[in-house]
């Protein structure tokens, strides 16, 4: 049984290596892990397939009626067999199940130092927006082995970011962010698609990643059509928004100071306790009565409507840079 | 099981004898009849016809991704065939067939019963249906709807240009008849057997009907919540799906789901009840297992209306609520693994014979055995995130929904043919469609495994040319496939006036539905049996001779 599995492990091995056409590019870190999978999913197909088509021929030429008037024979029912064949396949679905688990609590779970790059899906193309300033459409050039973490969202209906070279996809919703990451492995071209049917030209969104050699990266980067940071032009609504008469930087203003606040738990007037991310800013922003702090007047107007999903992620982009070492060295 | 009085009539032939189908004429004999034969012929003809209407949809899909730049058509006409195709497939015809159409025959002639409990509704069902069915294809021909028959907002709510609501509005009012359908089966289940019809006495069938009028009962009116919600948000914005105004567009998935994958197994527990009957009689043998078989149809009902979320892994719903998806997800494989591994030891020292009823059912086996393997493909959280929205869950549901509830009700539909009509089709021909299916569906939904985890997303009217070789197979598939559809209509049809008699037995086959002449008159017995004995106790050899 072990022999045949693994001659059959070895056999698919072989004619997975022998034709390339029939699986994508793996060219992320967790993409082989998820082969593995695949592969070990593909294997137990195939085994319980040959078992069931095998053992029906079998008995299809070994019980086939042979006179009319012919009687059936046989049990009709055996404890021990349901058990085997329940208990069996319980105990493969369970191994499966953490196998599939493990690596998909692992996989969801971006390094911290990875960065970040924001992306706007909408009907039908995909804007992309480097941290630095630099703007593409259906194109989005990242470094090699760096860890990339794509914060989304969209703004019409849902669409999907889909790698399939990477082995990631998530949709893109509107009205909130959601997140992936990768980190590159092999310098390259691989498509992207949006994976959520979303109208008429949802086929035509789709777009190439280009994995480049870090240095490469910087030169592209340097060339690019930029005008200034998104923390930069964030700065700029702040003052255009007027944001800093309420939220002073040293606390004693009619909102909470926001230097240093990103990524620090926060207890809300609800009583529950929230890490300060992008979701939670672009929030407070959107909705501010939703998300109050206790110590705090409700006073803040709604700029939902006002300020654009683009300008919103500059907003957060500067909020996110304030505290930080560069911030405070150009004496904001 | 036992029924004296009617055998004497057994052999009269069936022109001179009163049936069903000549105790009267005239289409008002038809559109008001509360038989419940009839009313399953009405919905035959009328799933039938909406069969074909989505199966020319889908041959133009096929025809259009014969290239990579799209054949036929612009994206937004194909967007409408693959809405209409899945919308009439789904709603349409694969929830209705086999329950409305063999069970209707069936559940009363099963155990034993004149009819359902509630005649009228039974009925009125079918007019809701057809109320239903002319809506949808009213709103399809004069303009169609690009939501696919998903109708994810915020698309479906506030930006399709579509016609939505009609075909929206159709679904929803063909929802009370299944909700319908499903009260009167349960009913009658409960109160119409025959003395002596104990519950593990029930042909498997019944349990397959039972446990699917359950989900009817109870899914289908949260479906109908859900898109009369979607129906307010595009007319009236309320915004309940709406982030713009505090809404959340996945609440609808979340609603949509907990209906619409209960859905899938009342599209397959249905067939499942048929393969049980069609592989004990051609075997000639008791089911193996049968409480095994019955109480997995059971645990399936319960277990379907737990796992919506793992159609949600990738829309950023939380870790921790995939892992319990996921998890319910491999749970709700089991029991469908449990039914495979009986019906194949049913086939133990059986003897068997091939006719094509049979055909078909061992196609199913095969089939749906591929399918539910490939579904845990889709449980497990890591390699859904690949496959999620690709072309790999496209094959993964057809083979469960083609491979598996088509092949059923047809292997159904050619079991039960002689009696529902009193004539024999030809046996080679069908045999040969079979064939013609098997290979046809495998040609055209194998490529498309390959293609989802080469990583080709549905929906796409256009696609890049890597592609394509696997396009051009999964369509020259569908060719085969359609032909292999078409011969059994011509065949059933021609049958109905130059089949020989069946016979009130042709199959040798035990069961109640047996034991009364074909076509049945229309009371089904003329005396209502009693029943001694198990399901499917086909006489075997003695004890001793097992080996």
């Amino acid at each position: 049984m072990t022999g045949l599995l693994q001659t059959g492990a070895t056999a698919m091995g072989a004619v997975w290596t022998a034709f390339p056409e029939l699986h994508p590019p793996a060219a992320s870190s967790i993409a082989q892990g998820v082969d593995k999978l695949y592969f070990f999913l593909t294997l137990i197909t195939l085994f319980f397939t040959a078992l069931i088509f095998g053992t029906i021929f079998y008995f299809m030429i070994r019980y086939r009626r042979r006179k009319e008037d012919e009687l059936a024979g046989g049990p009709h029912e055996h404890l021990p067999l349901e058990l085997t064949w329940t208990i069996i396949p319980t105990l493969i679905c369970v191994v499966i199940f953490i196998w599939a688990s493990f690596l998909y609590v692992r996989n969801s779970r971006p390094p911290k130092a990875s960065m970040d790059i924001f992306v706007i899906g909408k009907q039908w193309m995909w804007h992309i927006e480097h941290p630095e300033g630099v703007r593409e459409i259906n194109e989005l050039h990242v470094p090699v082995n760096t860890p990339v973490r794509i914060i989304m969202t969209s703004q019409d209906v849902i669409h999907d970011f889909y790698i399939p070279a990477f082995r990631v996809k998530k949709d893109a919703l509107p009205g909130r962010y959601t997140s992936l990451w990768f980190e590159a492995t092999e310098v390259g071209t691989y498509h992207f698609y949006c994976a959520q049917y979303c109208g008429t030209d949802h086929s035509k969104m789709i777009g190439w990643v280009y994995v480049m050699n870090p240095t490469d990266y910087a030169a592209w980067l340097a060339g690019g059509s930029k005008t200034e940071s998104m923390a930069d032009a964030g700065e700029k609504l702040f003052t255009r928004y007027a944001c800093a008469t309420c939220h002073l930087s040293d606390g004693s203003g009619r909102g909470p100071s926001l230097v240093g606040l990103f990524g620090k738990p926060e207890k809300l007037l609800t009583g529950e306790s929230r890490v300060v991310d992008e979701s939670l800013l672009r929030q407070a922003i959107s909705v501010p009565n939703s998300v109050r702090l206790s110590n705090f007047p409700p006073i803040m107007p709604s700029y939902q409507g006002q300020i654009n999903e683009e300008q919103l992620l500059q907003l957060i982009s500067y909020i996110k840079s304030l505290g930080s070492e560069e911030r405070k060295t150009s004496g904001k | 099981m036992s029924s004296t009085a009617t055998v004497d009539n057994l052999e009269i032939p069936a022109e001179s004898r009163l049936n069903y189908l000549n105790a009267s004429y005239g289409i008002k004999s038809w559109l008001l009849t509360t038989d419940h034969k009839r009313i399953a012929l009405l919905y035959l003809v009328s799933i039938t016809f909406m069969f074909l209407v989505g199966g020319v949809a889908a041959t133009l899909m096929r025809l259009h991704l014969i290239e990579p730049q799209g054949a036929l058509v612009d994206p937004e006409t194909y967007n409408r065939l693959f809405s209409i195709h899945g919308i009439v497939m789904v709603f349409f015809f694969l929830v209705p067939s086999i329950p409305a159409t063999l069970g209707n025959f069936l559940v009363p002639m099963m155990i034993g019963a004149r009819d359902v409990a509630f005649p009228k509704l039974n009925l009125m069902s079918w007019y809701i249906y057809i109320t239903g069915a002319a809506f949808t294809l009213y709103a399809a021909v004069t303009g169609g709807v690009d939501t696919g028959w998903t109708f994810y907002t915020p698309f479906s709510s506030n930006y399709s240009h579509s016609a939505v609501i009609p075909v929206a509005l159709g679904v929803f009012i063909t929802g009370f008849s299944s909700i319908l359908t499903g009260l009167n089966f349960i009913v009658t289940i409960h109160k119409m057997r025959a003395p002596g019809m104990t519950w593990f006495r029930l042909p498997l069938f019944i349990w397959a009907m039972y446990a699917t009028s359950i989900i009817f009962i109870l899914g289908t009116p949260v479906i109908a919540i859900t898109l009369f919600l979607l129906g307010l948000e595009r007319l009236l914005h309320i915004g309940i799906f709406d982030p713009a105004v505090g809404g959340d567009p996945l609440l609808f998935q979340h609603l949509f789901w907990f209906y619409s994958h209960p859905a899938v197994y009342i599209m397959i527990l249905p067939g499942m009840g048929v393969i049980s009957e069609l592989i004990t009689a051609f075997s000639r043998k008791r089911i193996f297992g049968y409480s095994f078989v019955a109480f997995s149809s059971m645990a399936i009902a319960v277990i379907s209306f737990l796992v919506w979320g793992h159609h949600m892994f990738v829309t950023g719903q939380s870790v921790y609520a995939g892992l319990v998806f996921s998890v319910l997800s491999f749970l709700v494989a089991i029991p469908s693994a449990v039914k495979v591994f009986n019906w194949t030891a049913t086939l133990y020292k059986g003897s068997i014979s091939y006719q094509a009823p049979m055909l078909y059912a061992l196609g199913f086996i095969g089939l749906f055995t591929m399918g539910g393997l490939t579904g845990l493909f889709l449980a497990s959280l890591a390699v859904d995130v690949h496959l999620n929205g690709t072309y790999f869950v496209v094959a993964h549901f057809h083979y469960i929904m083609v491979g598996g509830a088509v092949m059923a009700y047809m292997g159904g539909l050619h079991f039960w043919w002689p009696k529902i009509t009193g004539r024999l089709y030809p046996d080679a021909w069908a045999r040969f469609s079979a064939l013609v299916i098997f290979v046809g569906f495998n040609l055209t939904f194998f490529p498309q495994f390959v293609m989802g985890y080469l990583g080709m997303p549905r929906r796409y009217a256009v696609y890049p040319p890597e592609f394509q070789v696997l396009n051009v197979m999964s369509s020259a598939g569908a060719s085969v496939l359609a032909v292999g559809y078409v011969i059994p209509l011509v065949y059933f049809i021609w049958s109905m006036r130059y089949g020989p008699p069946a016979g009130p037995n042709p199959w040798g086959a035990k069961g109640l539905e047996w034991e009364t002449p074909s076509p049945p008159p229309t009371e089904n017995f003329e005396e209502i049996p009693i029943v001694t004995e198990e399901a499917y106790n086909y006489p075997q050899l003695p004890e001793v001779a097992r080996g």
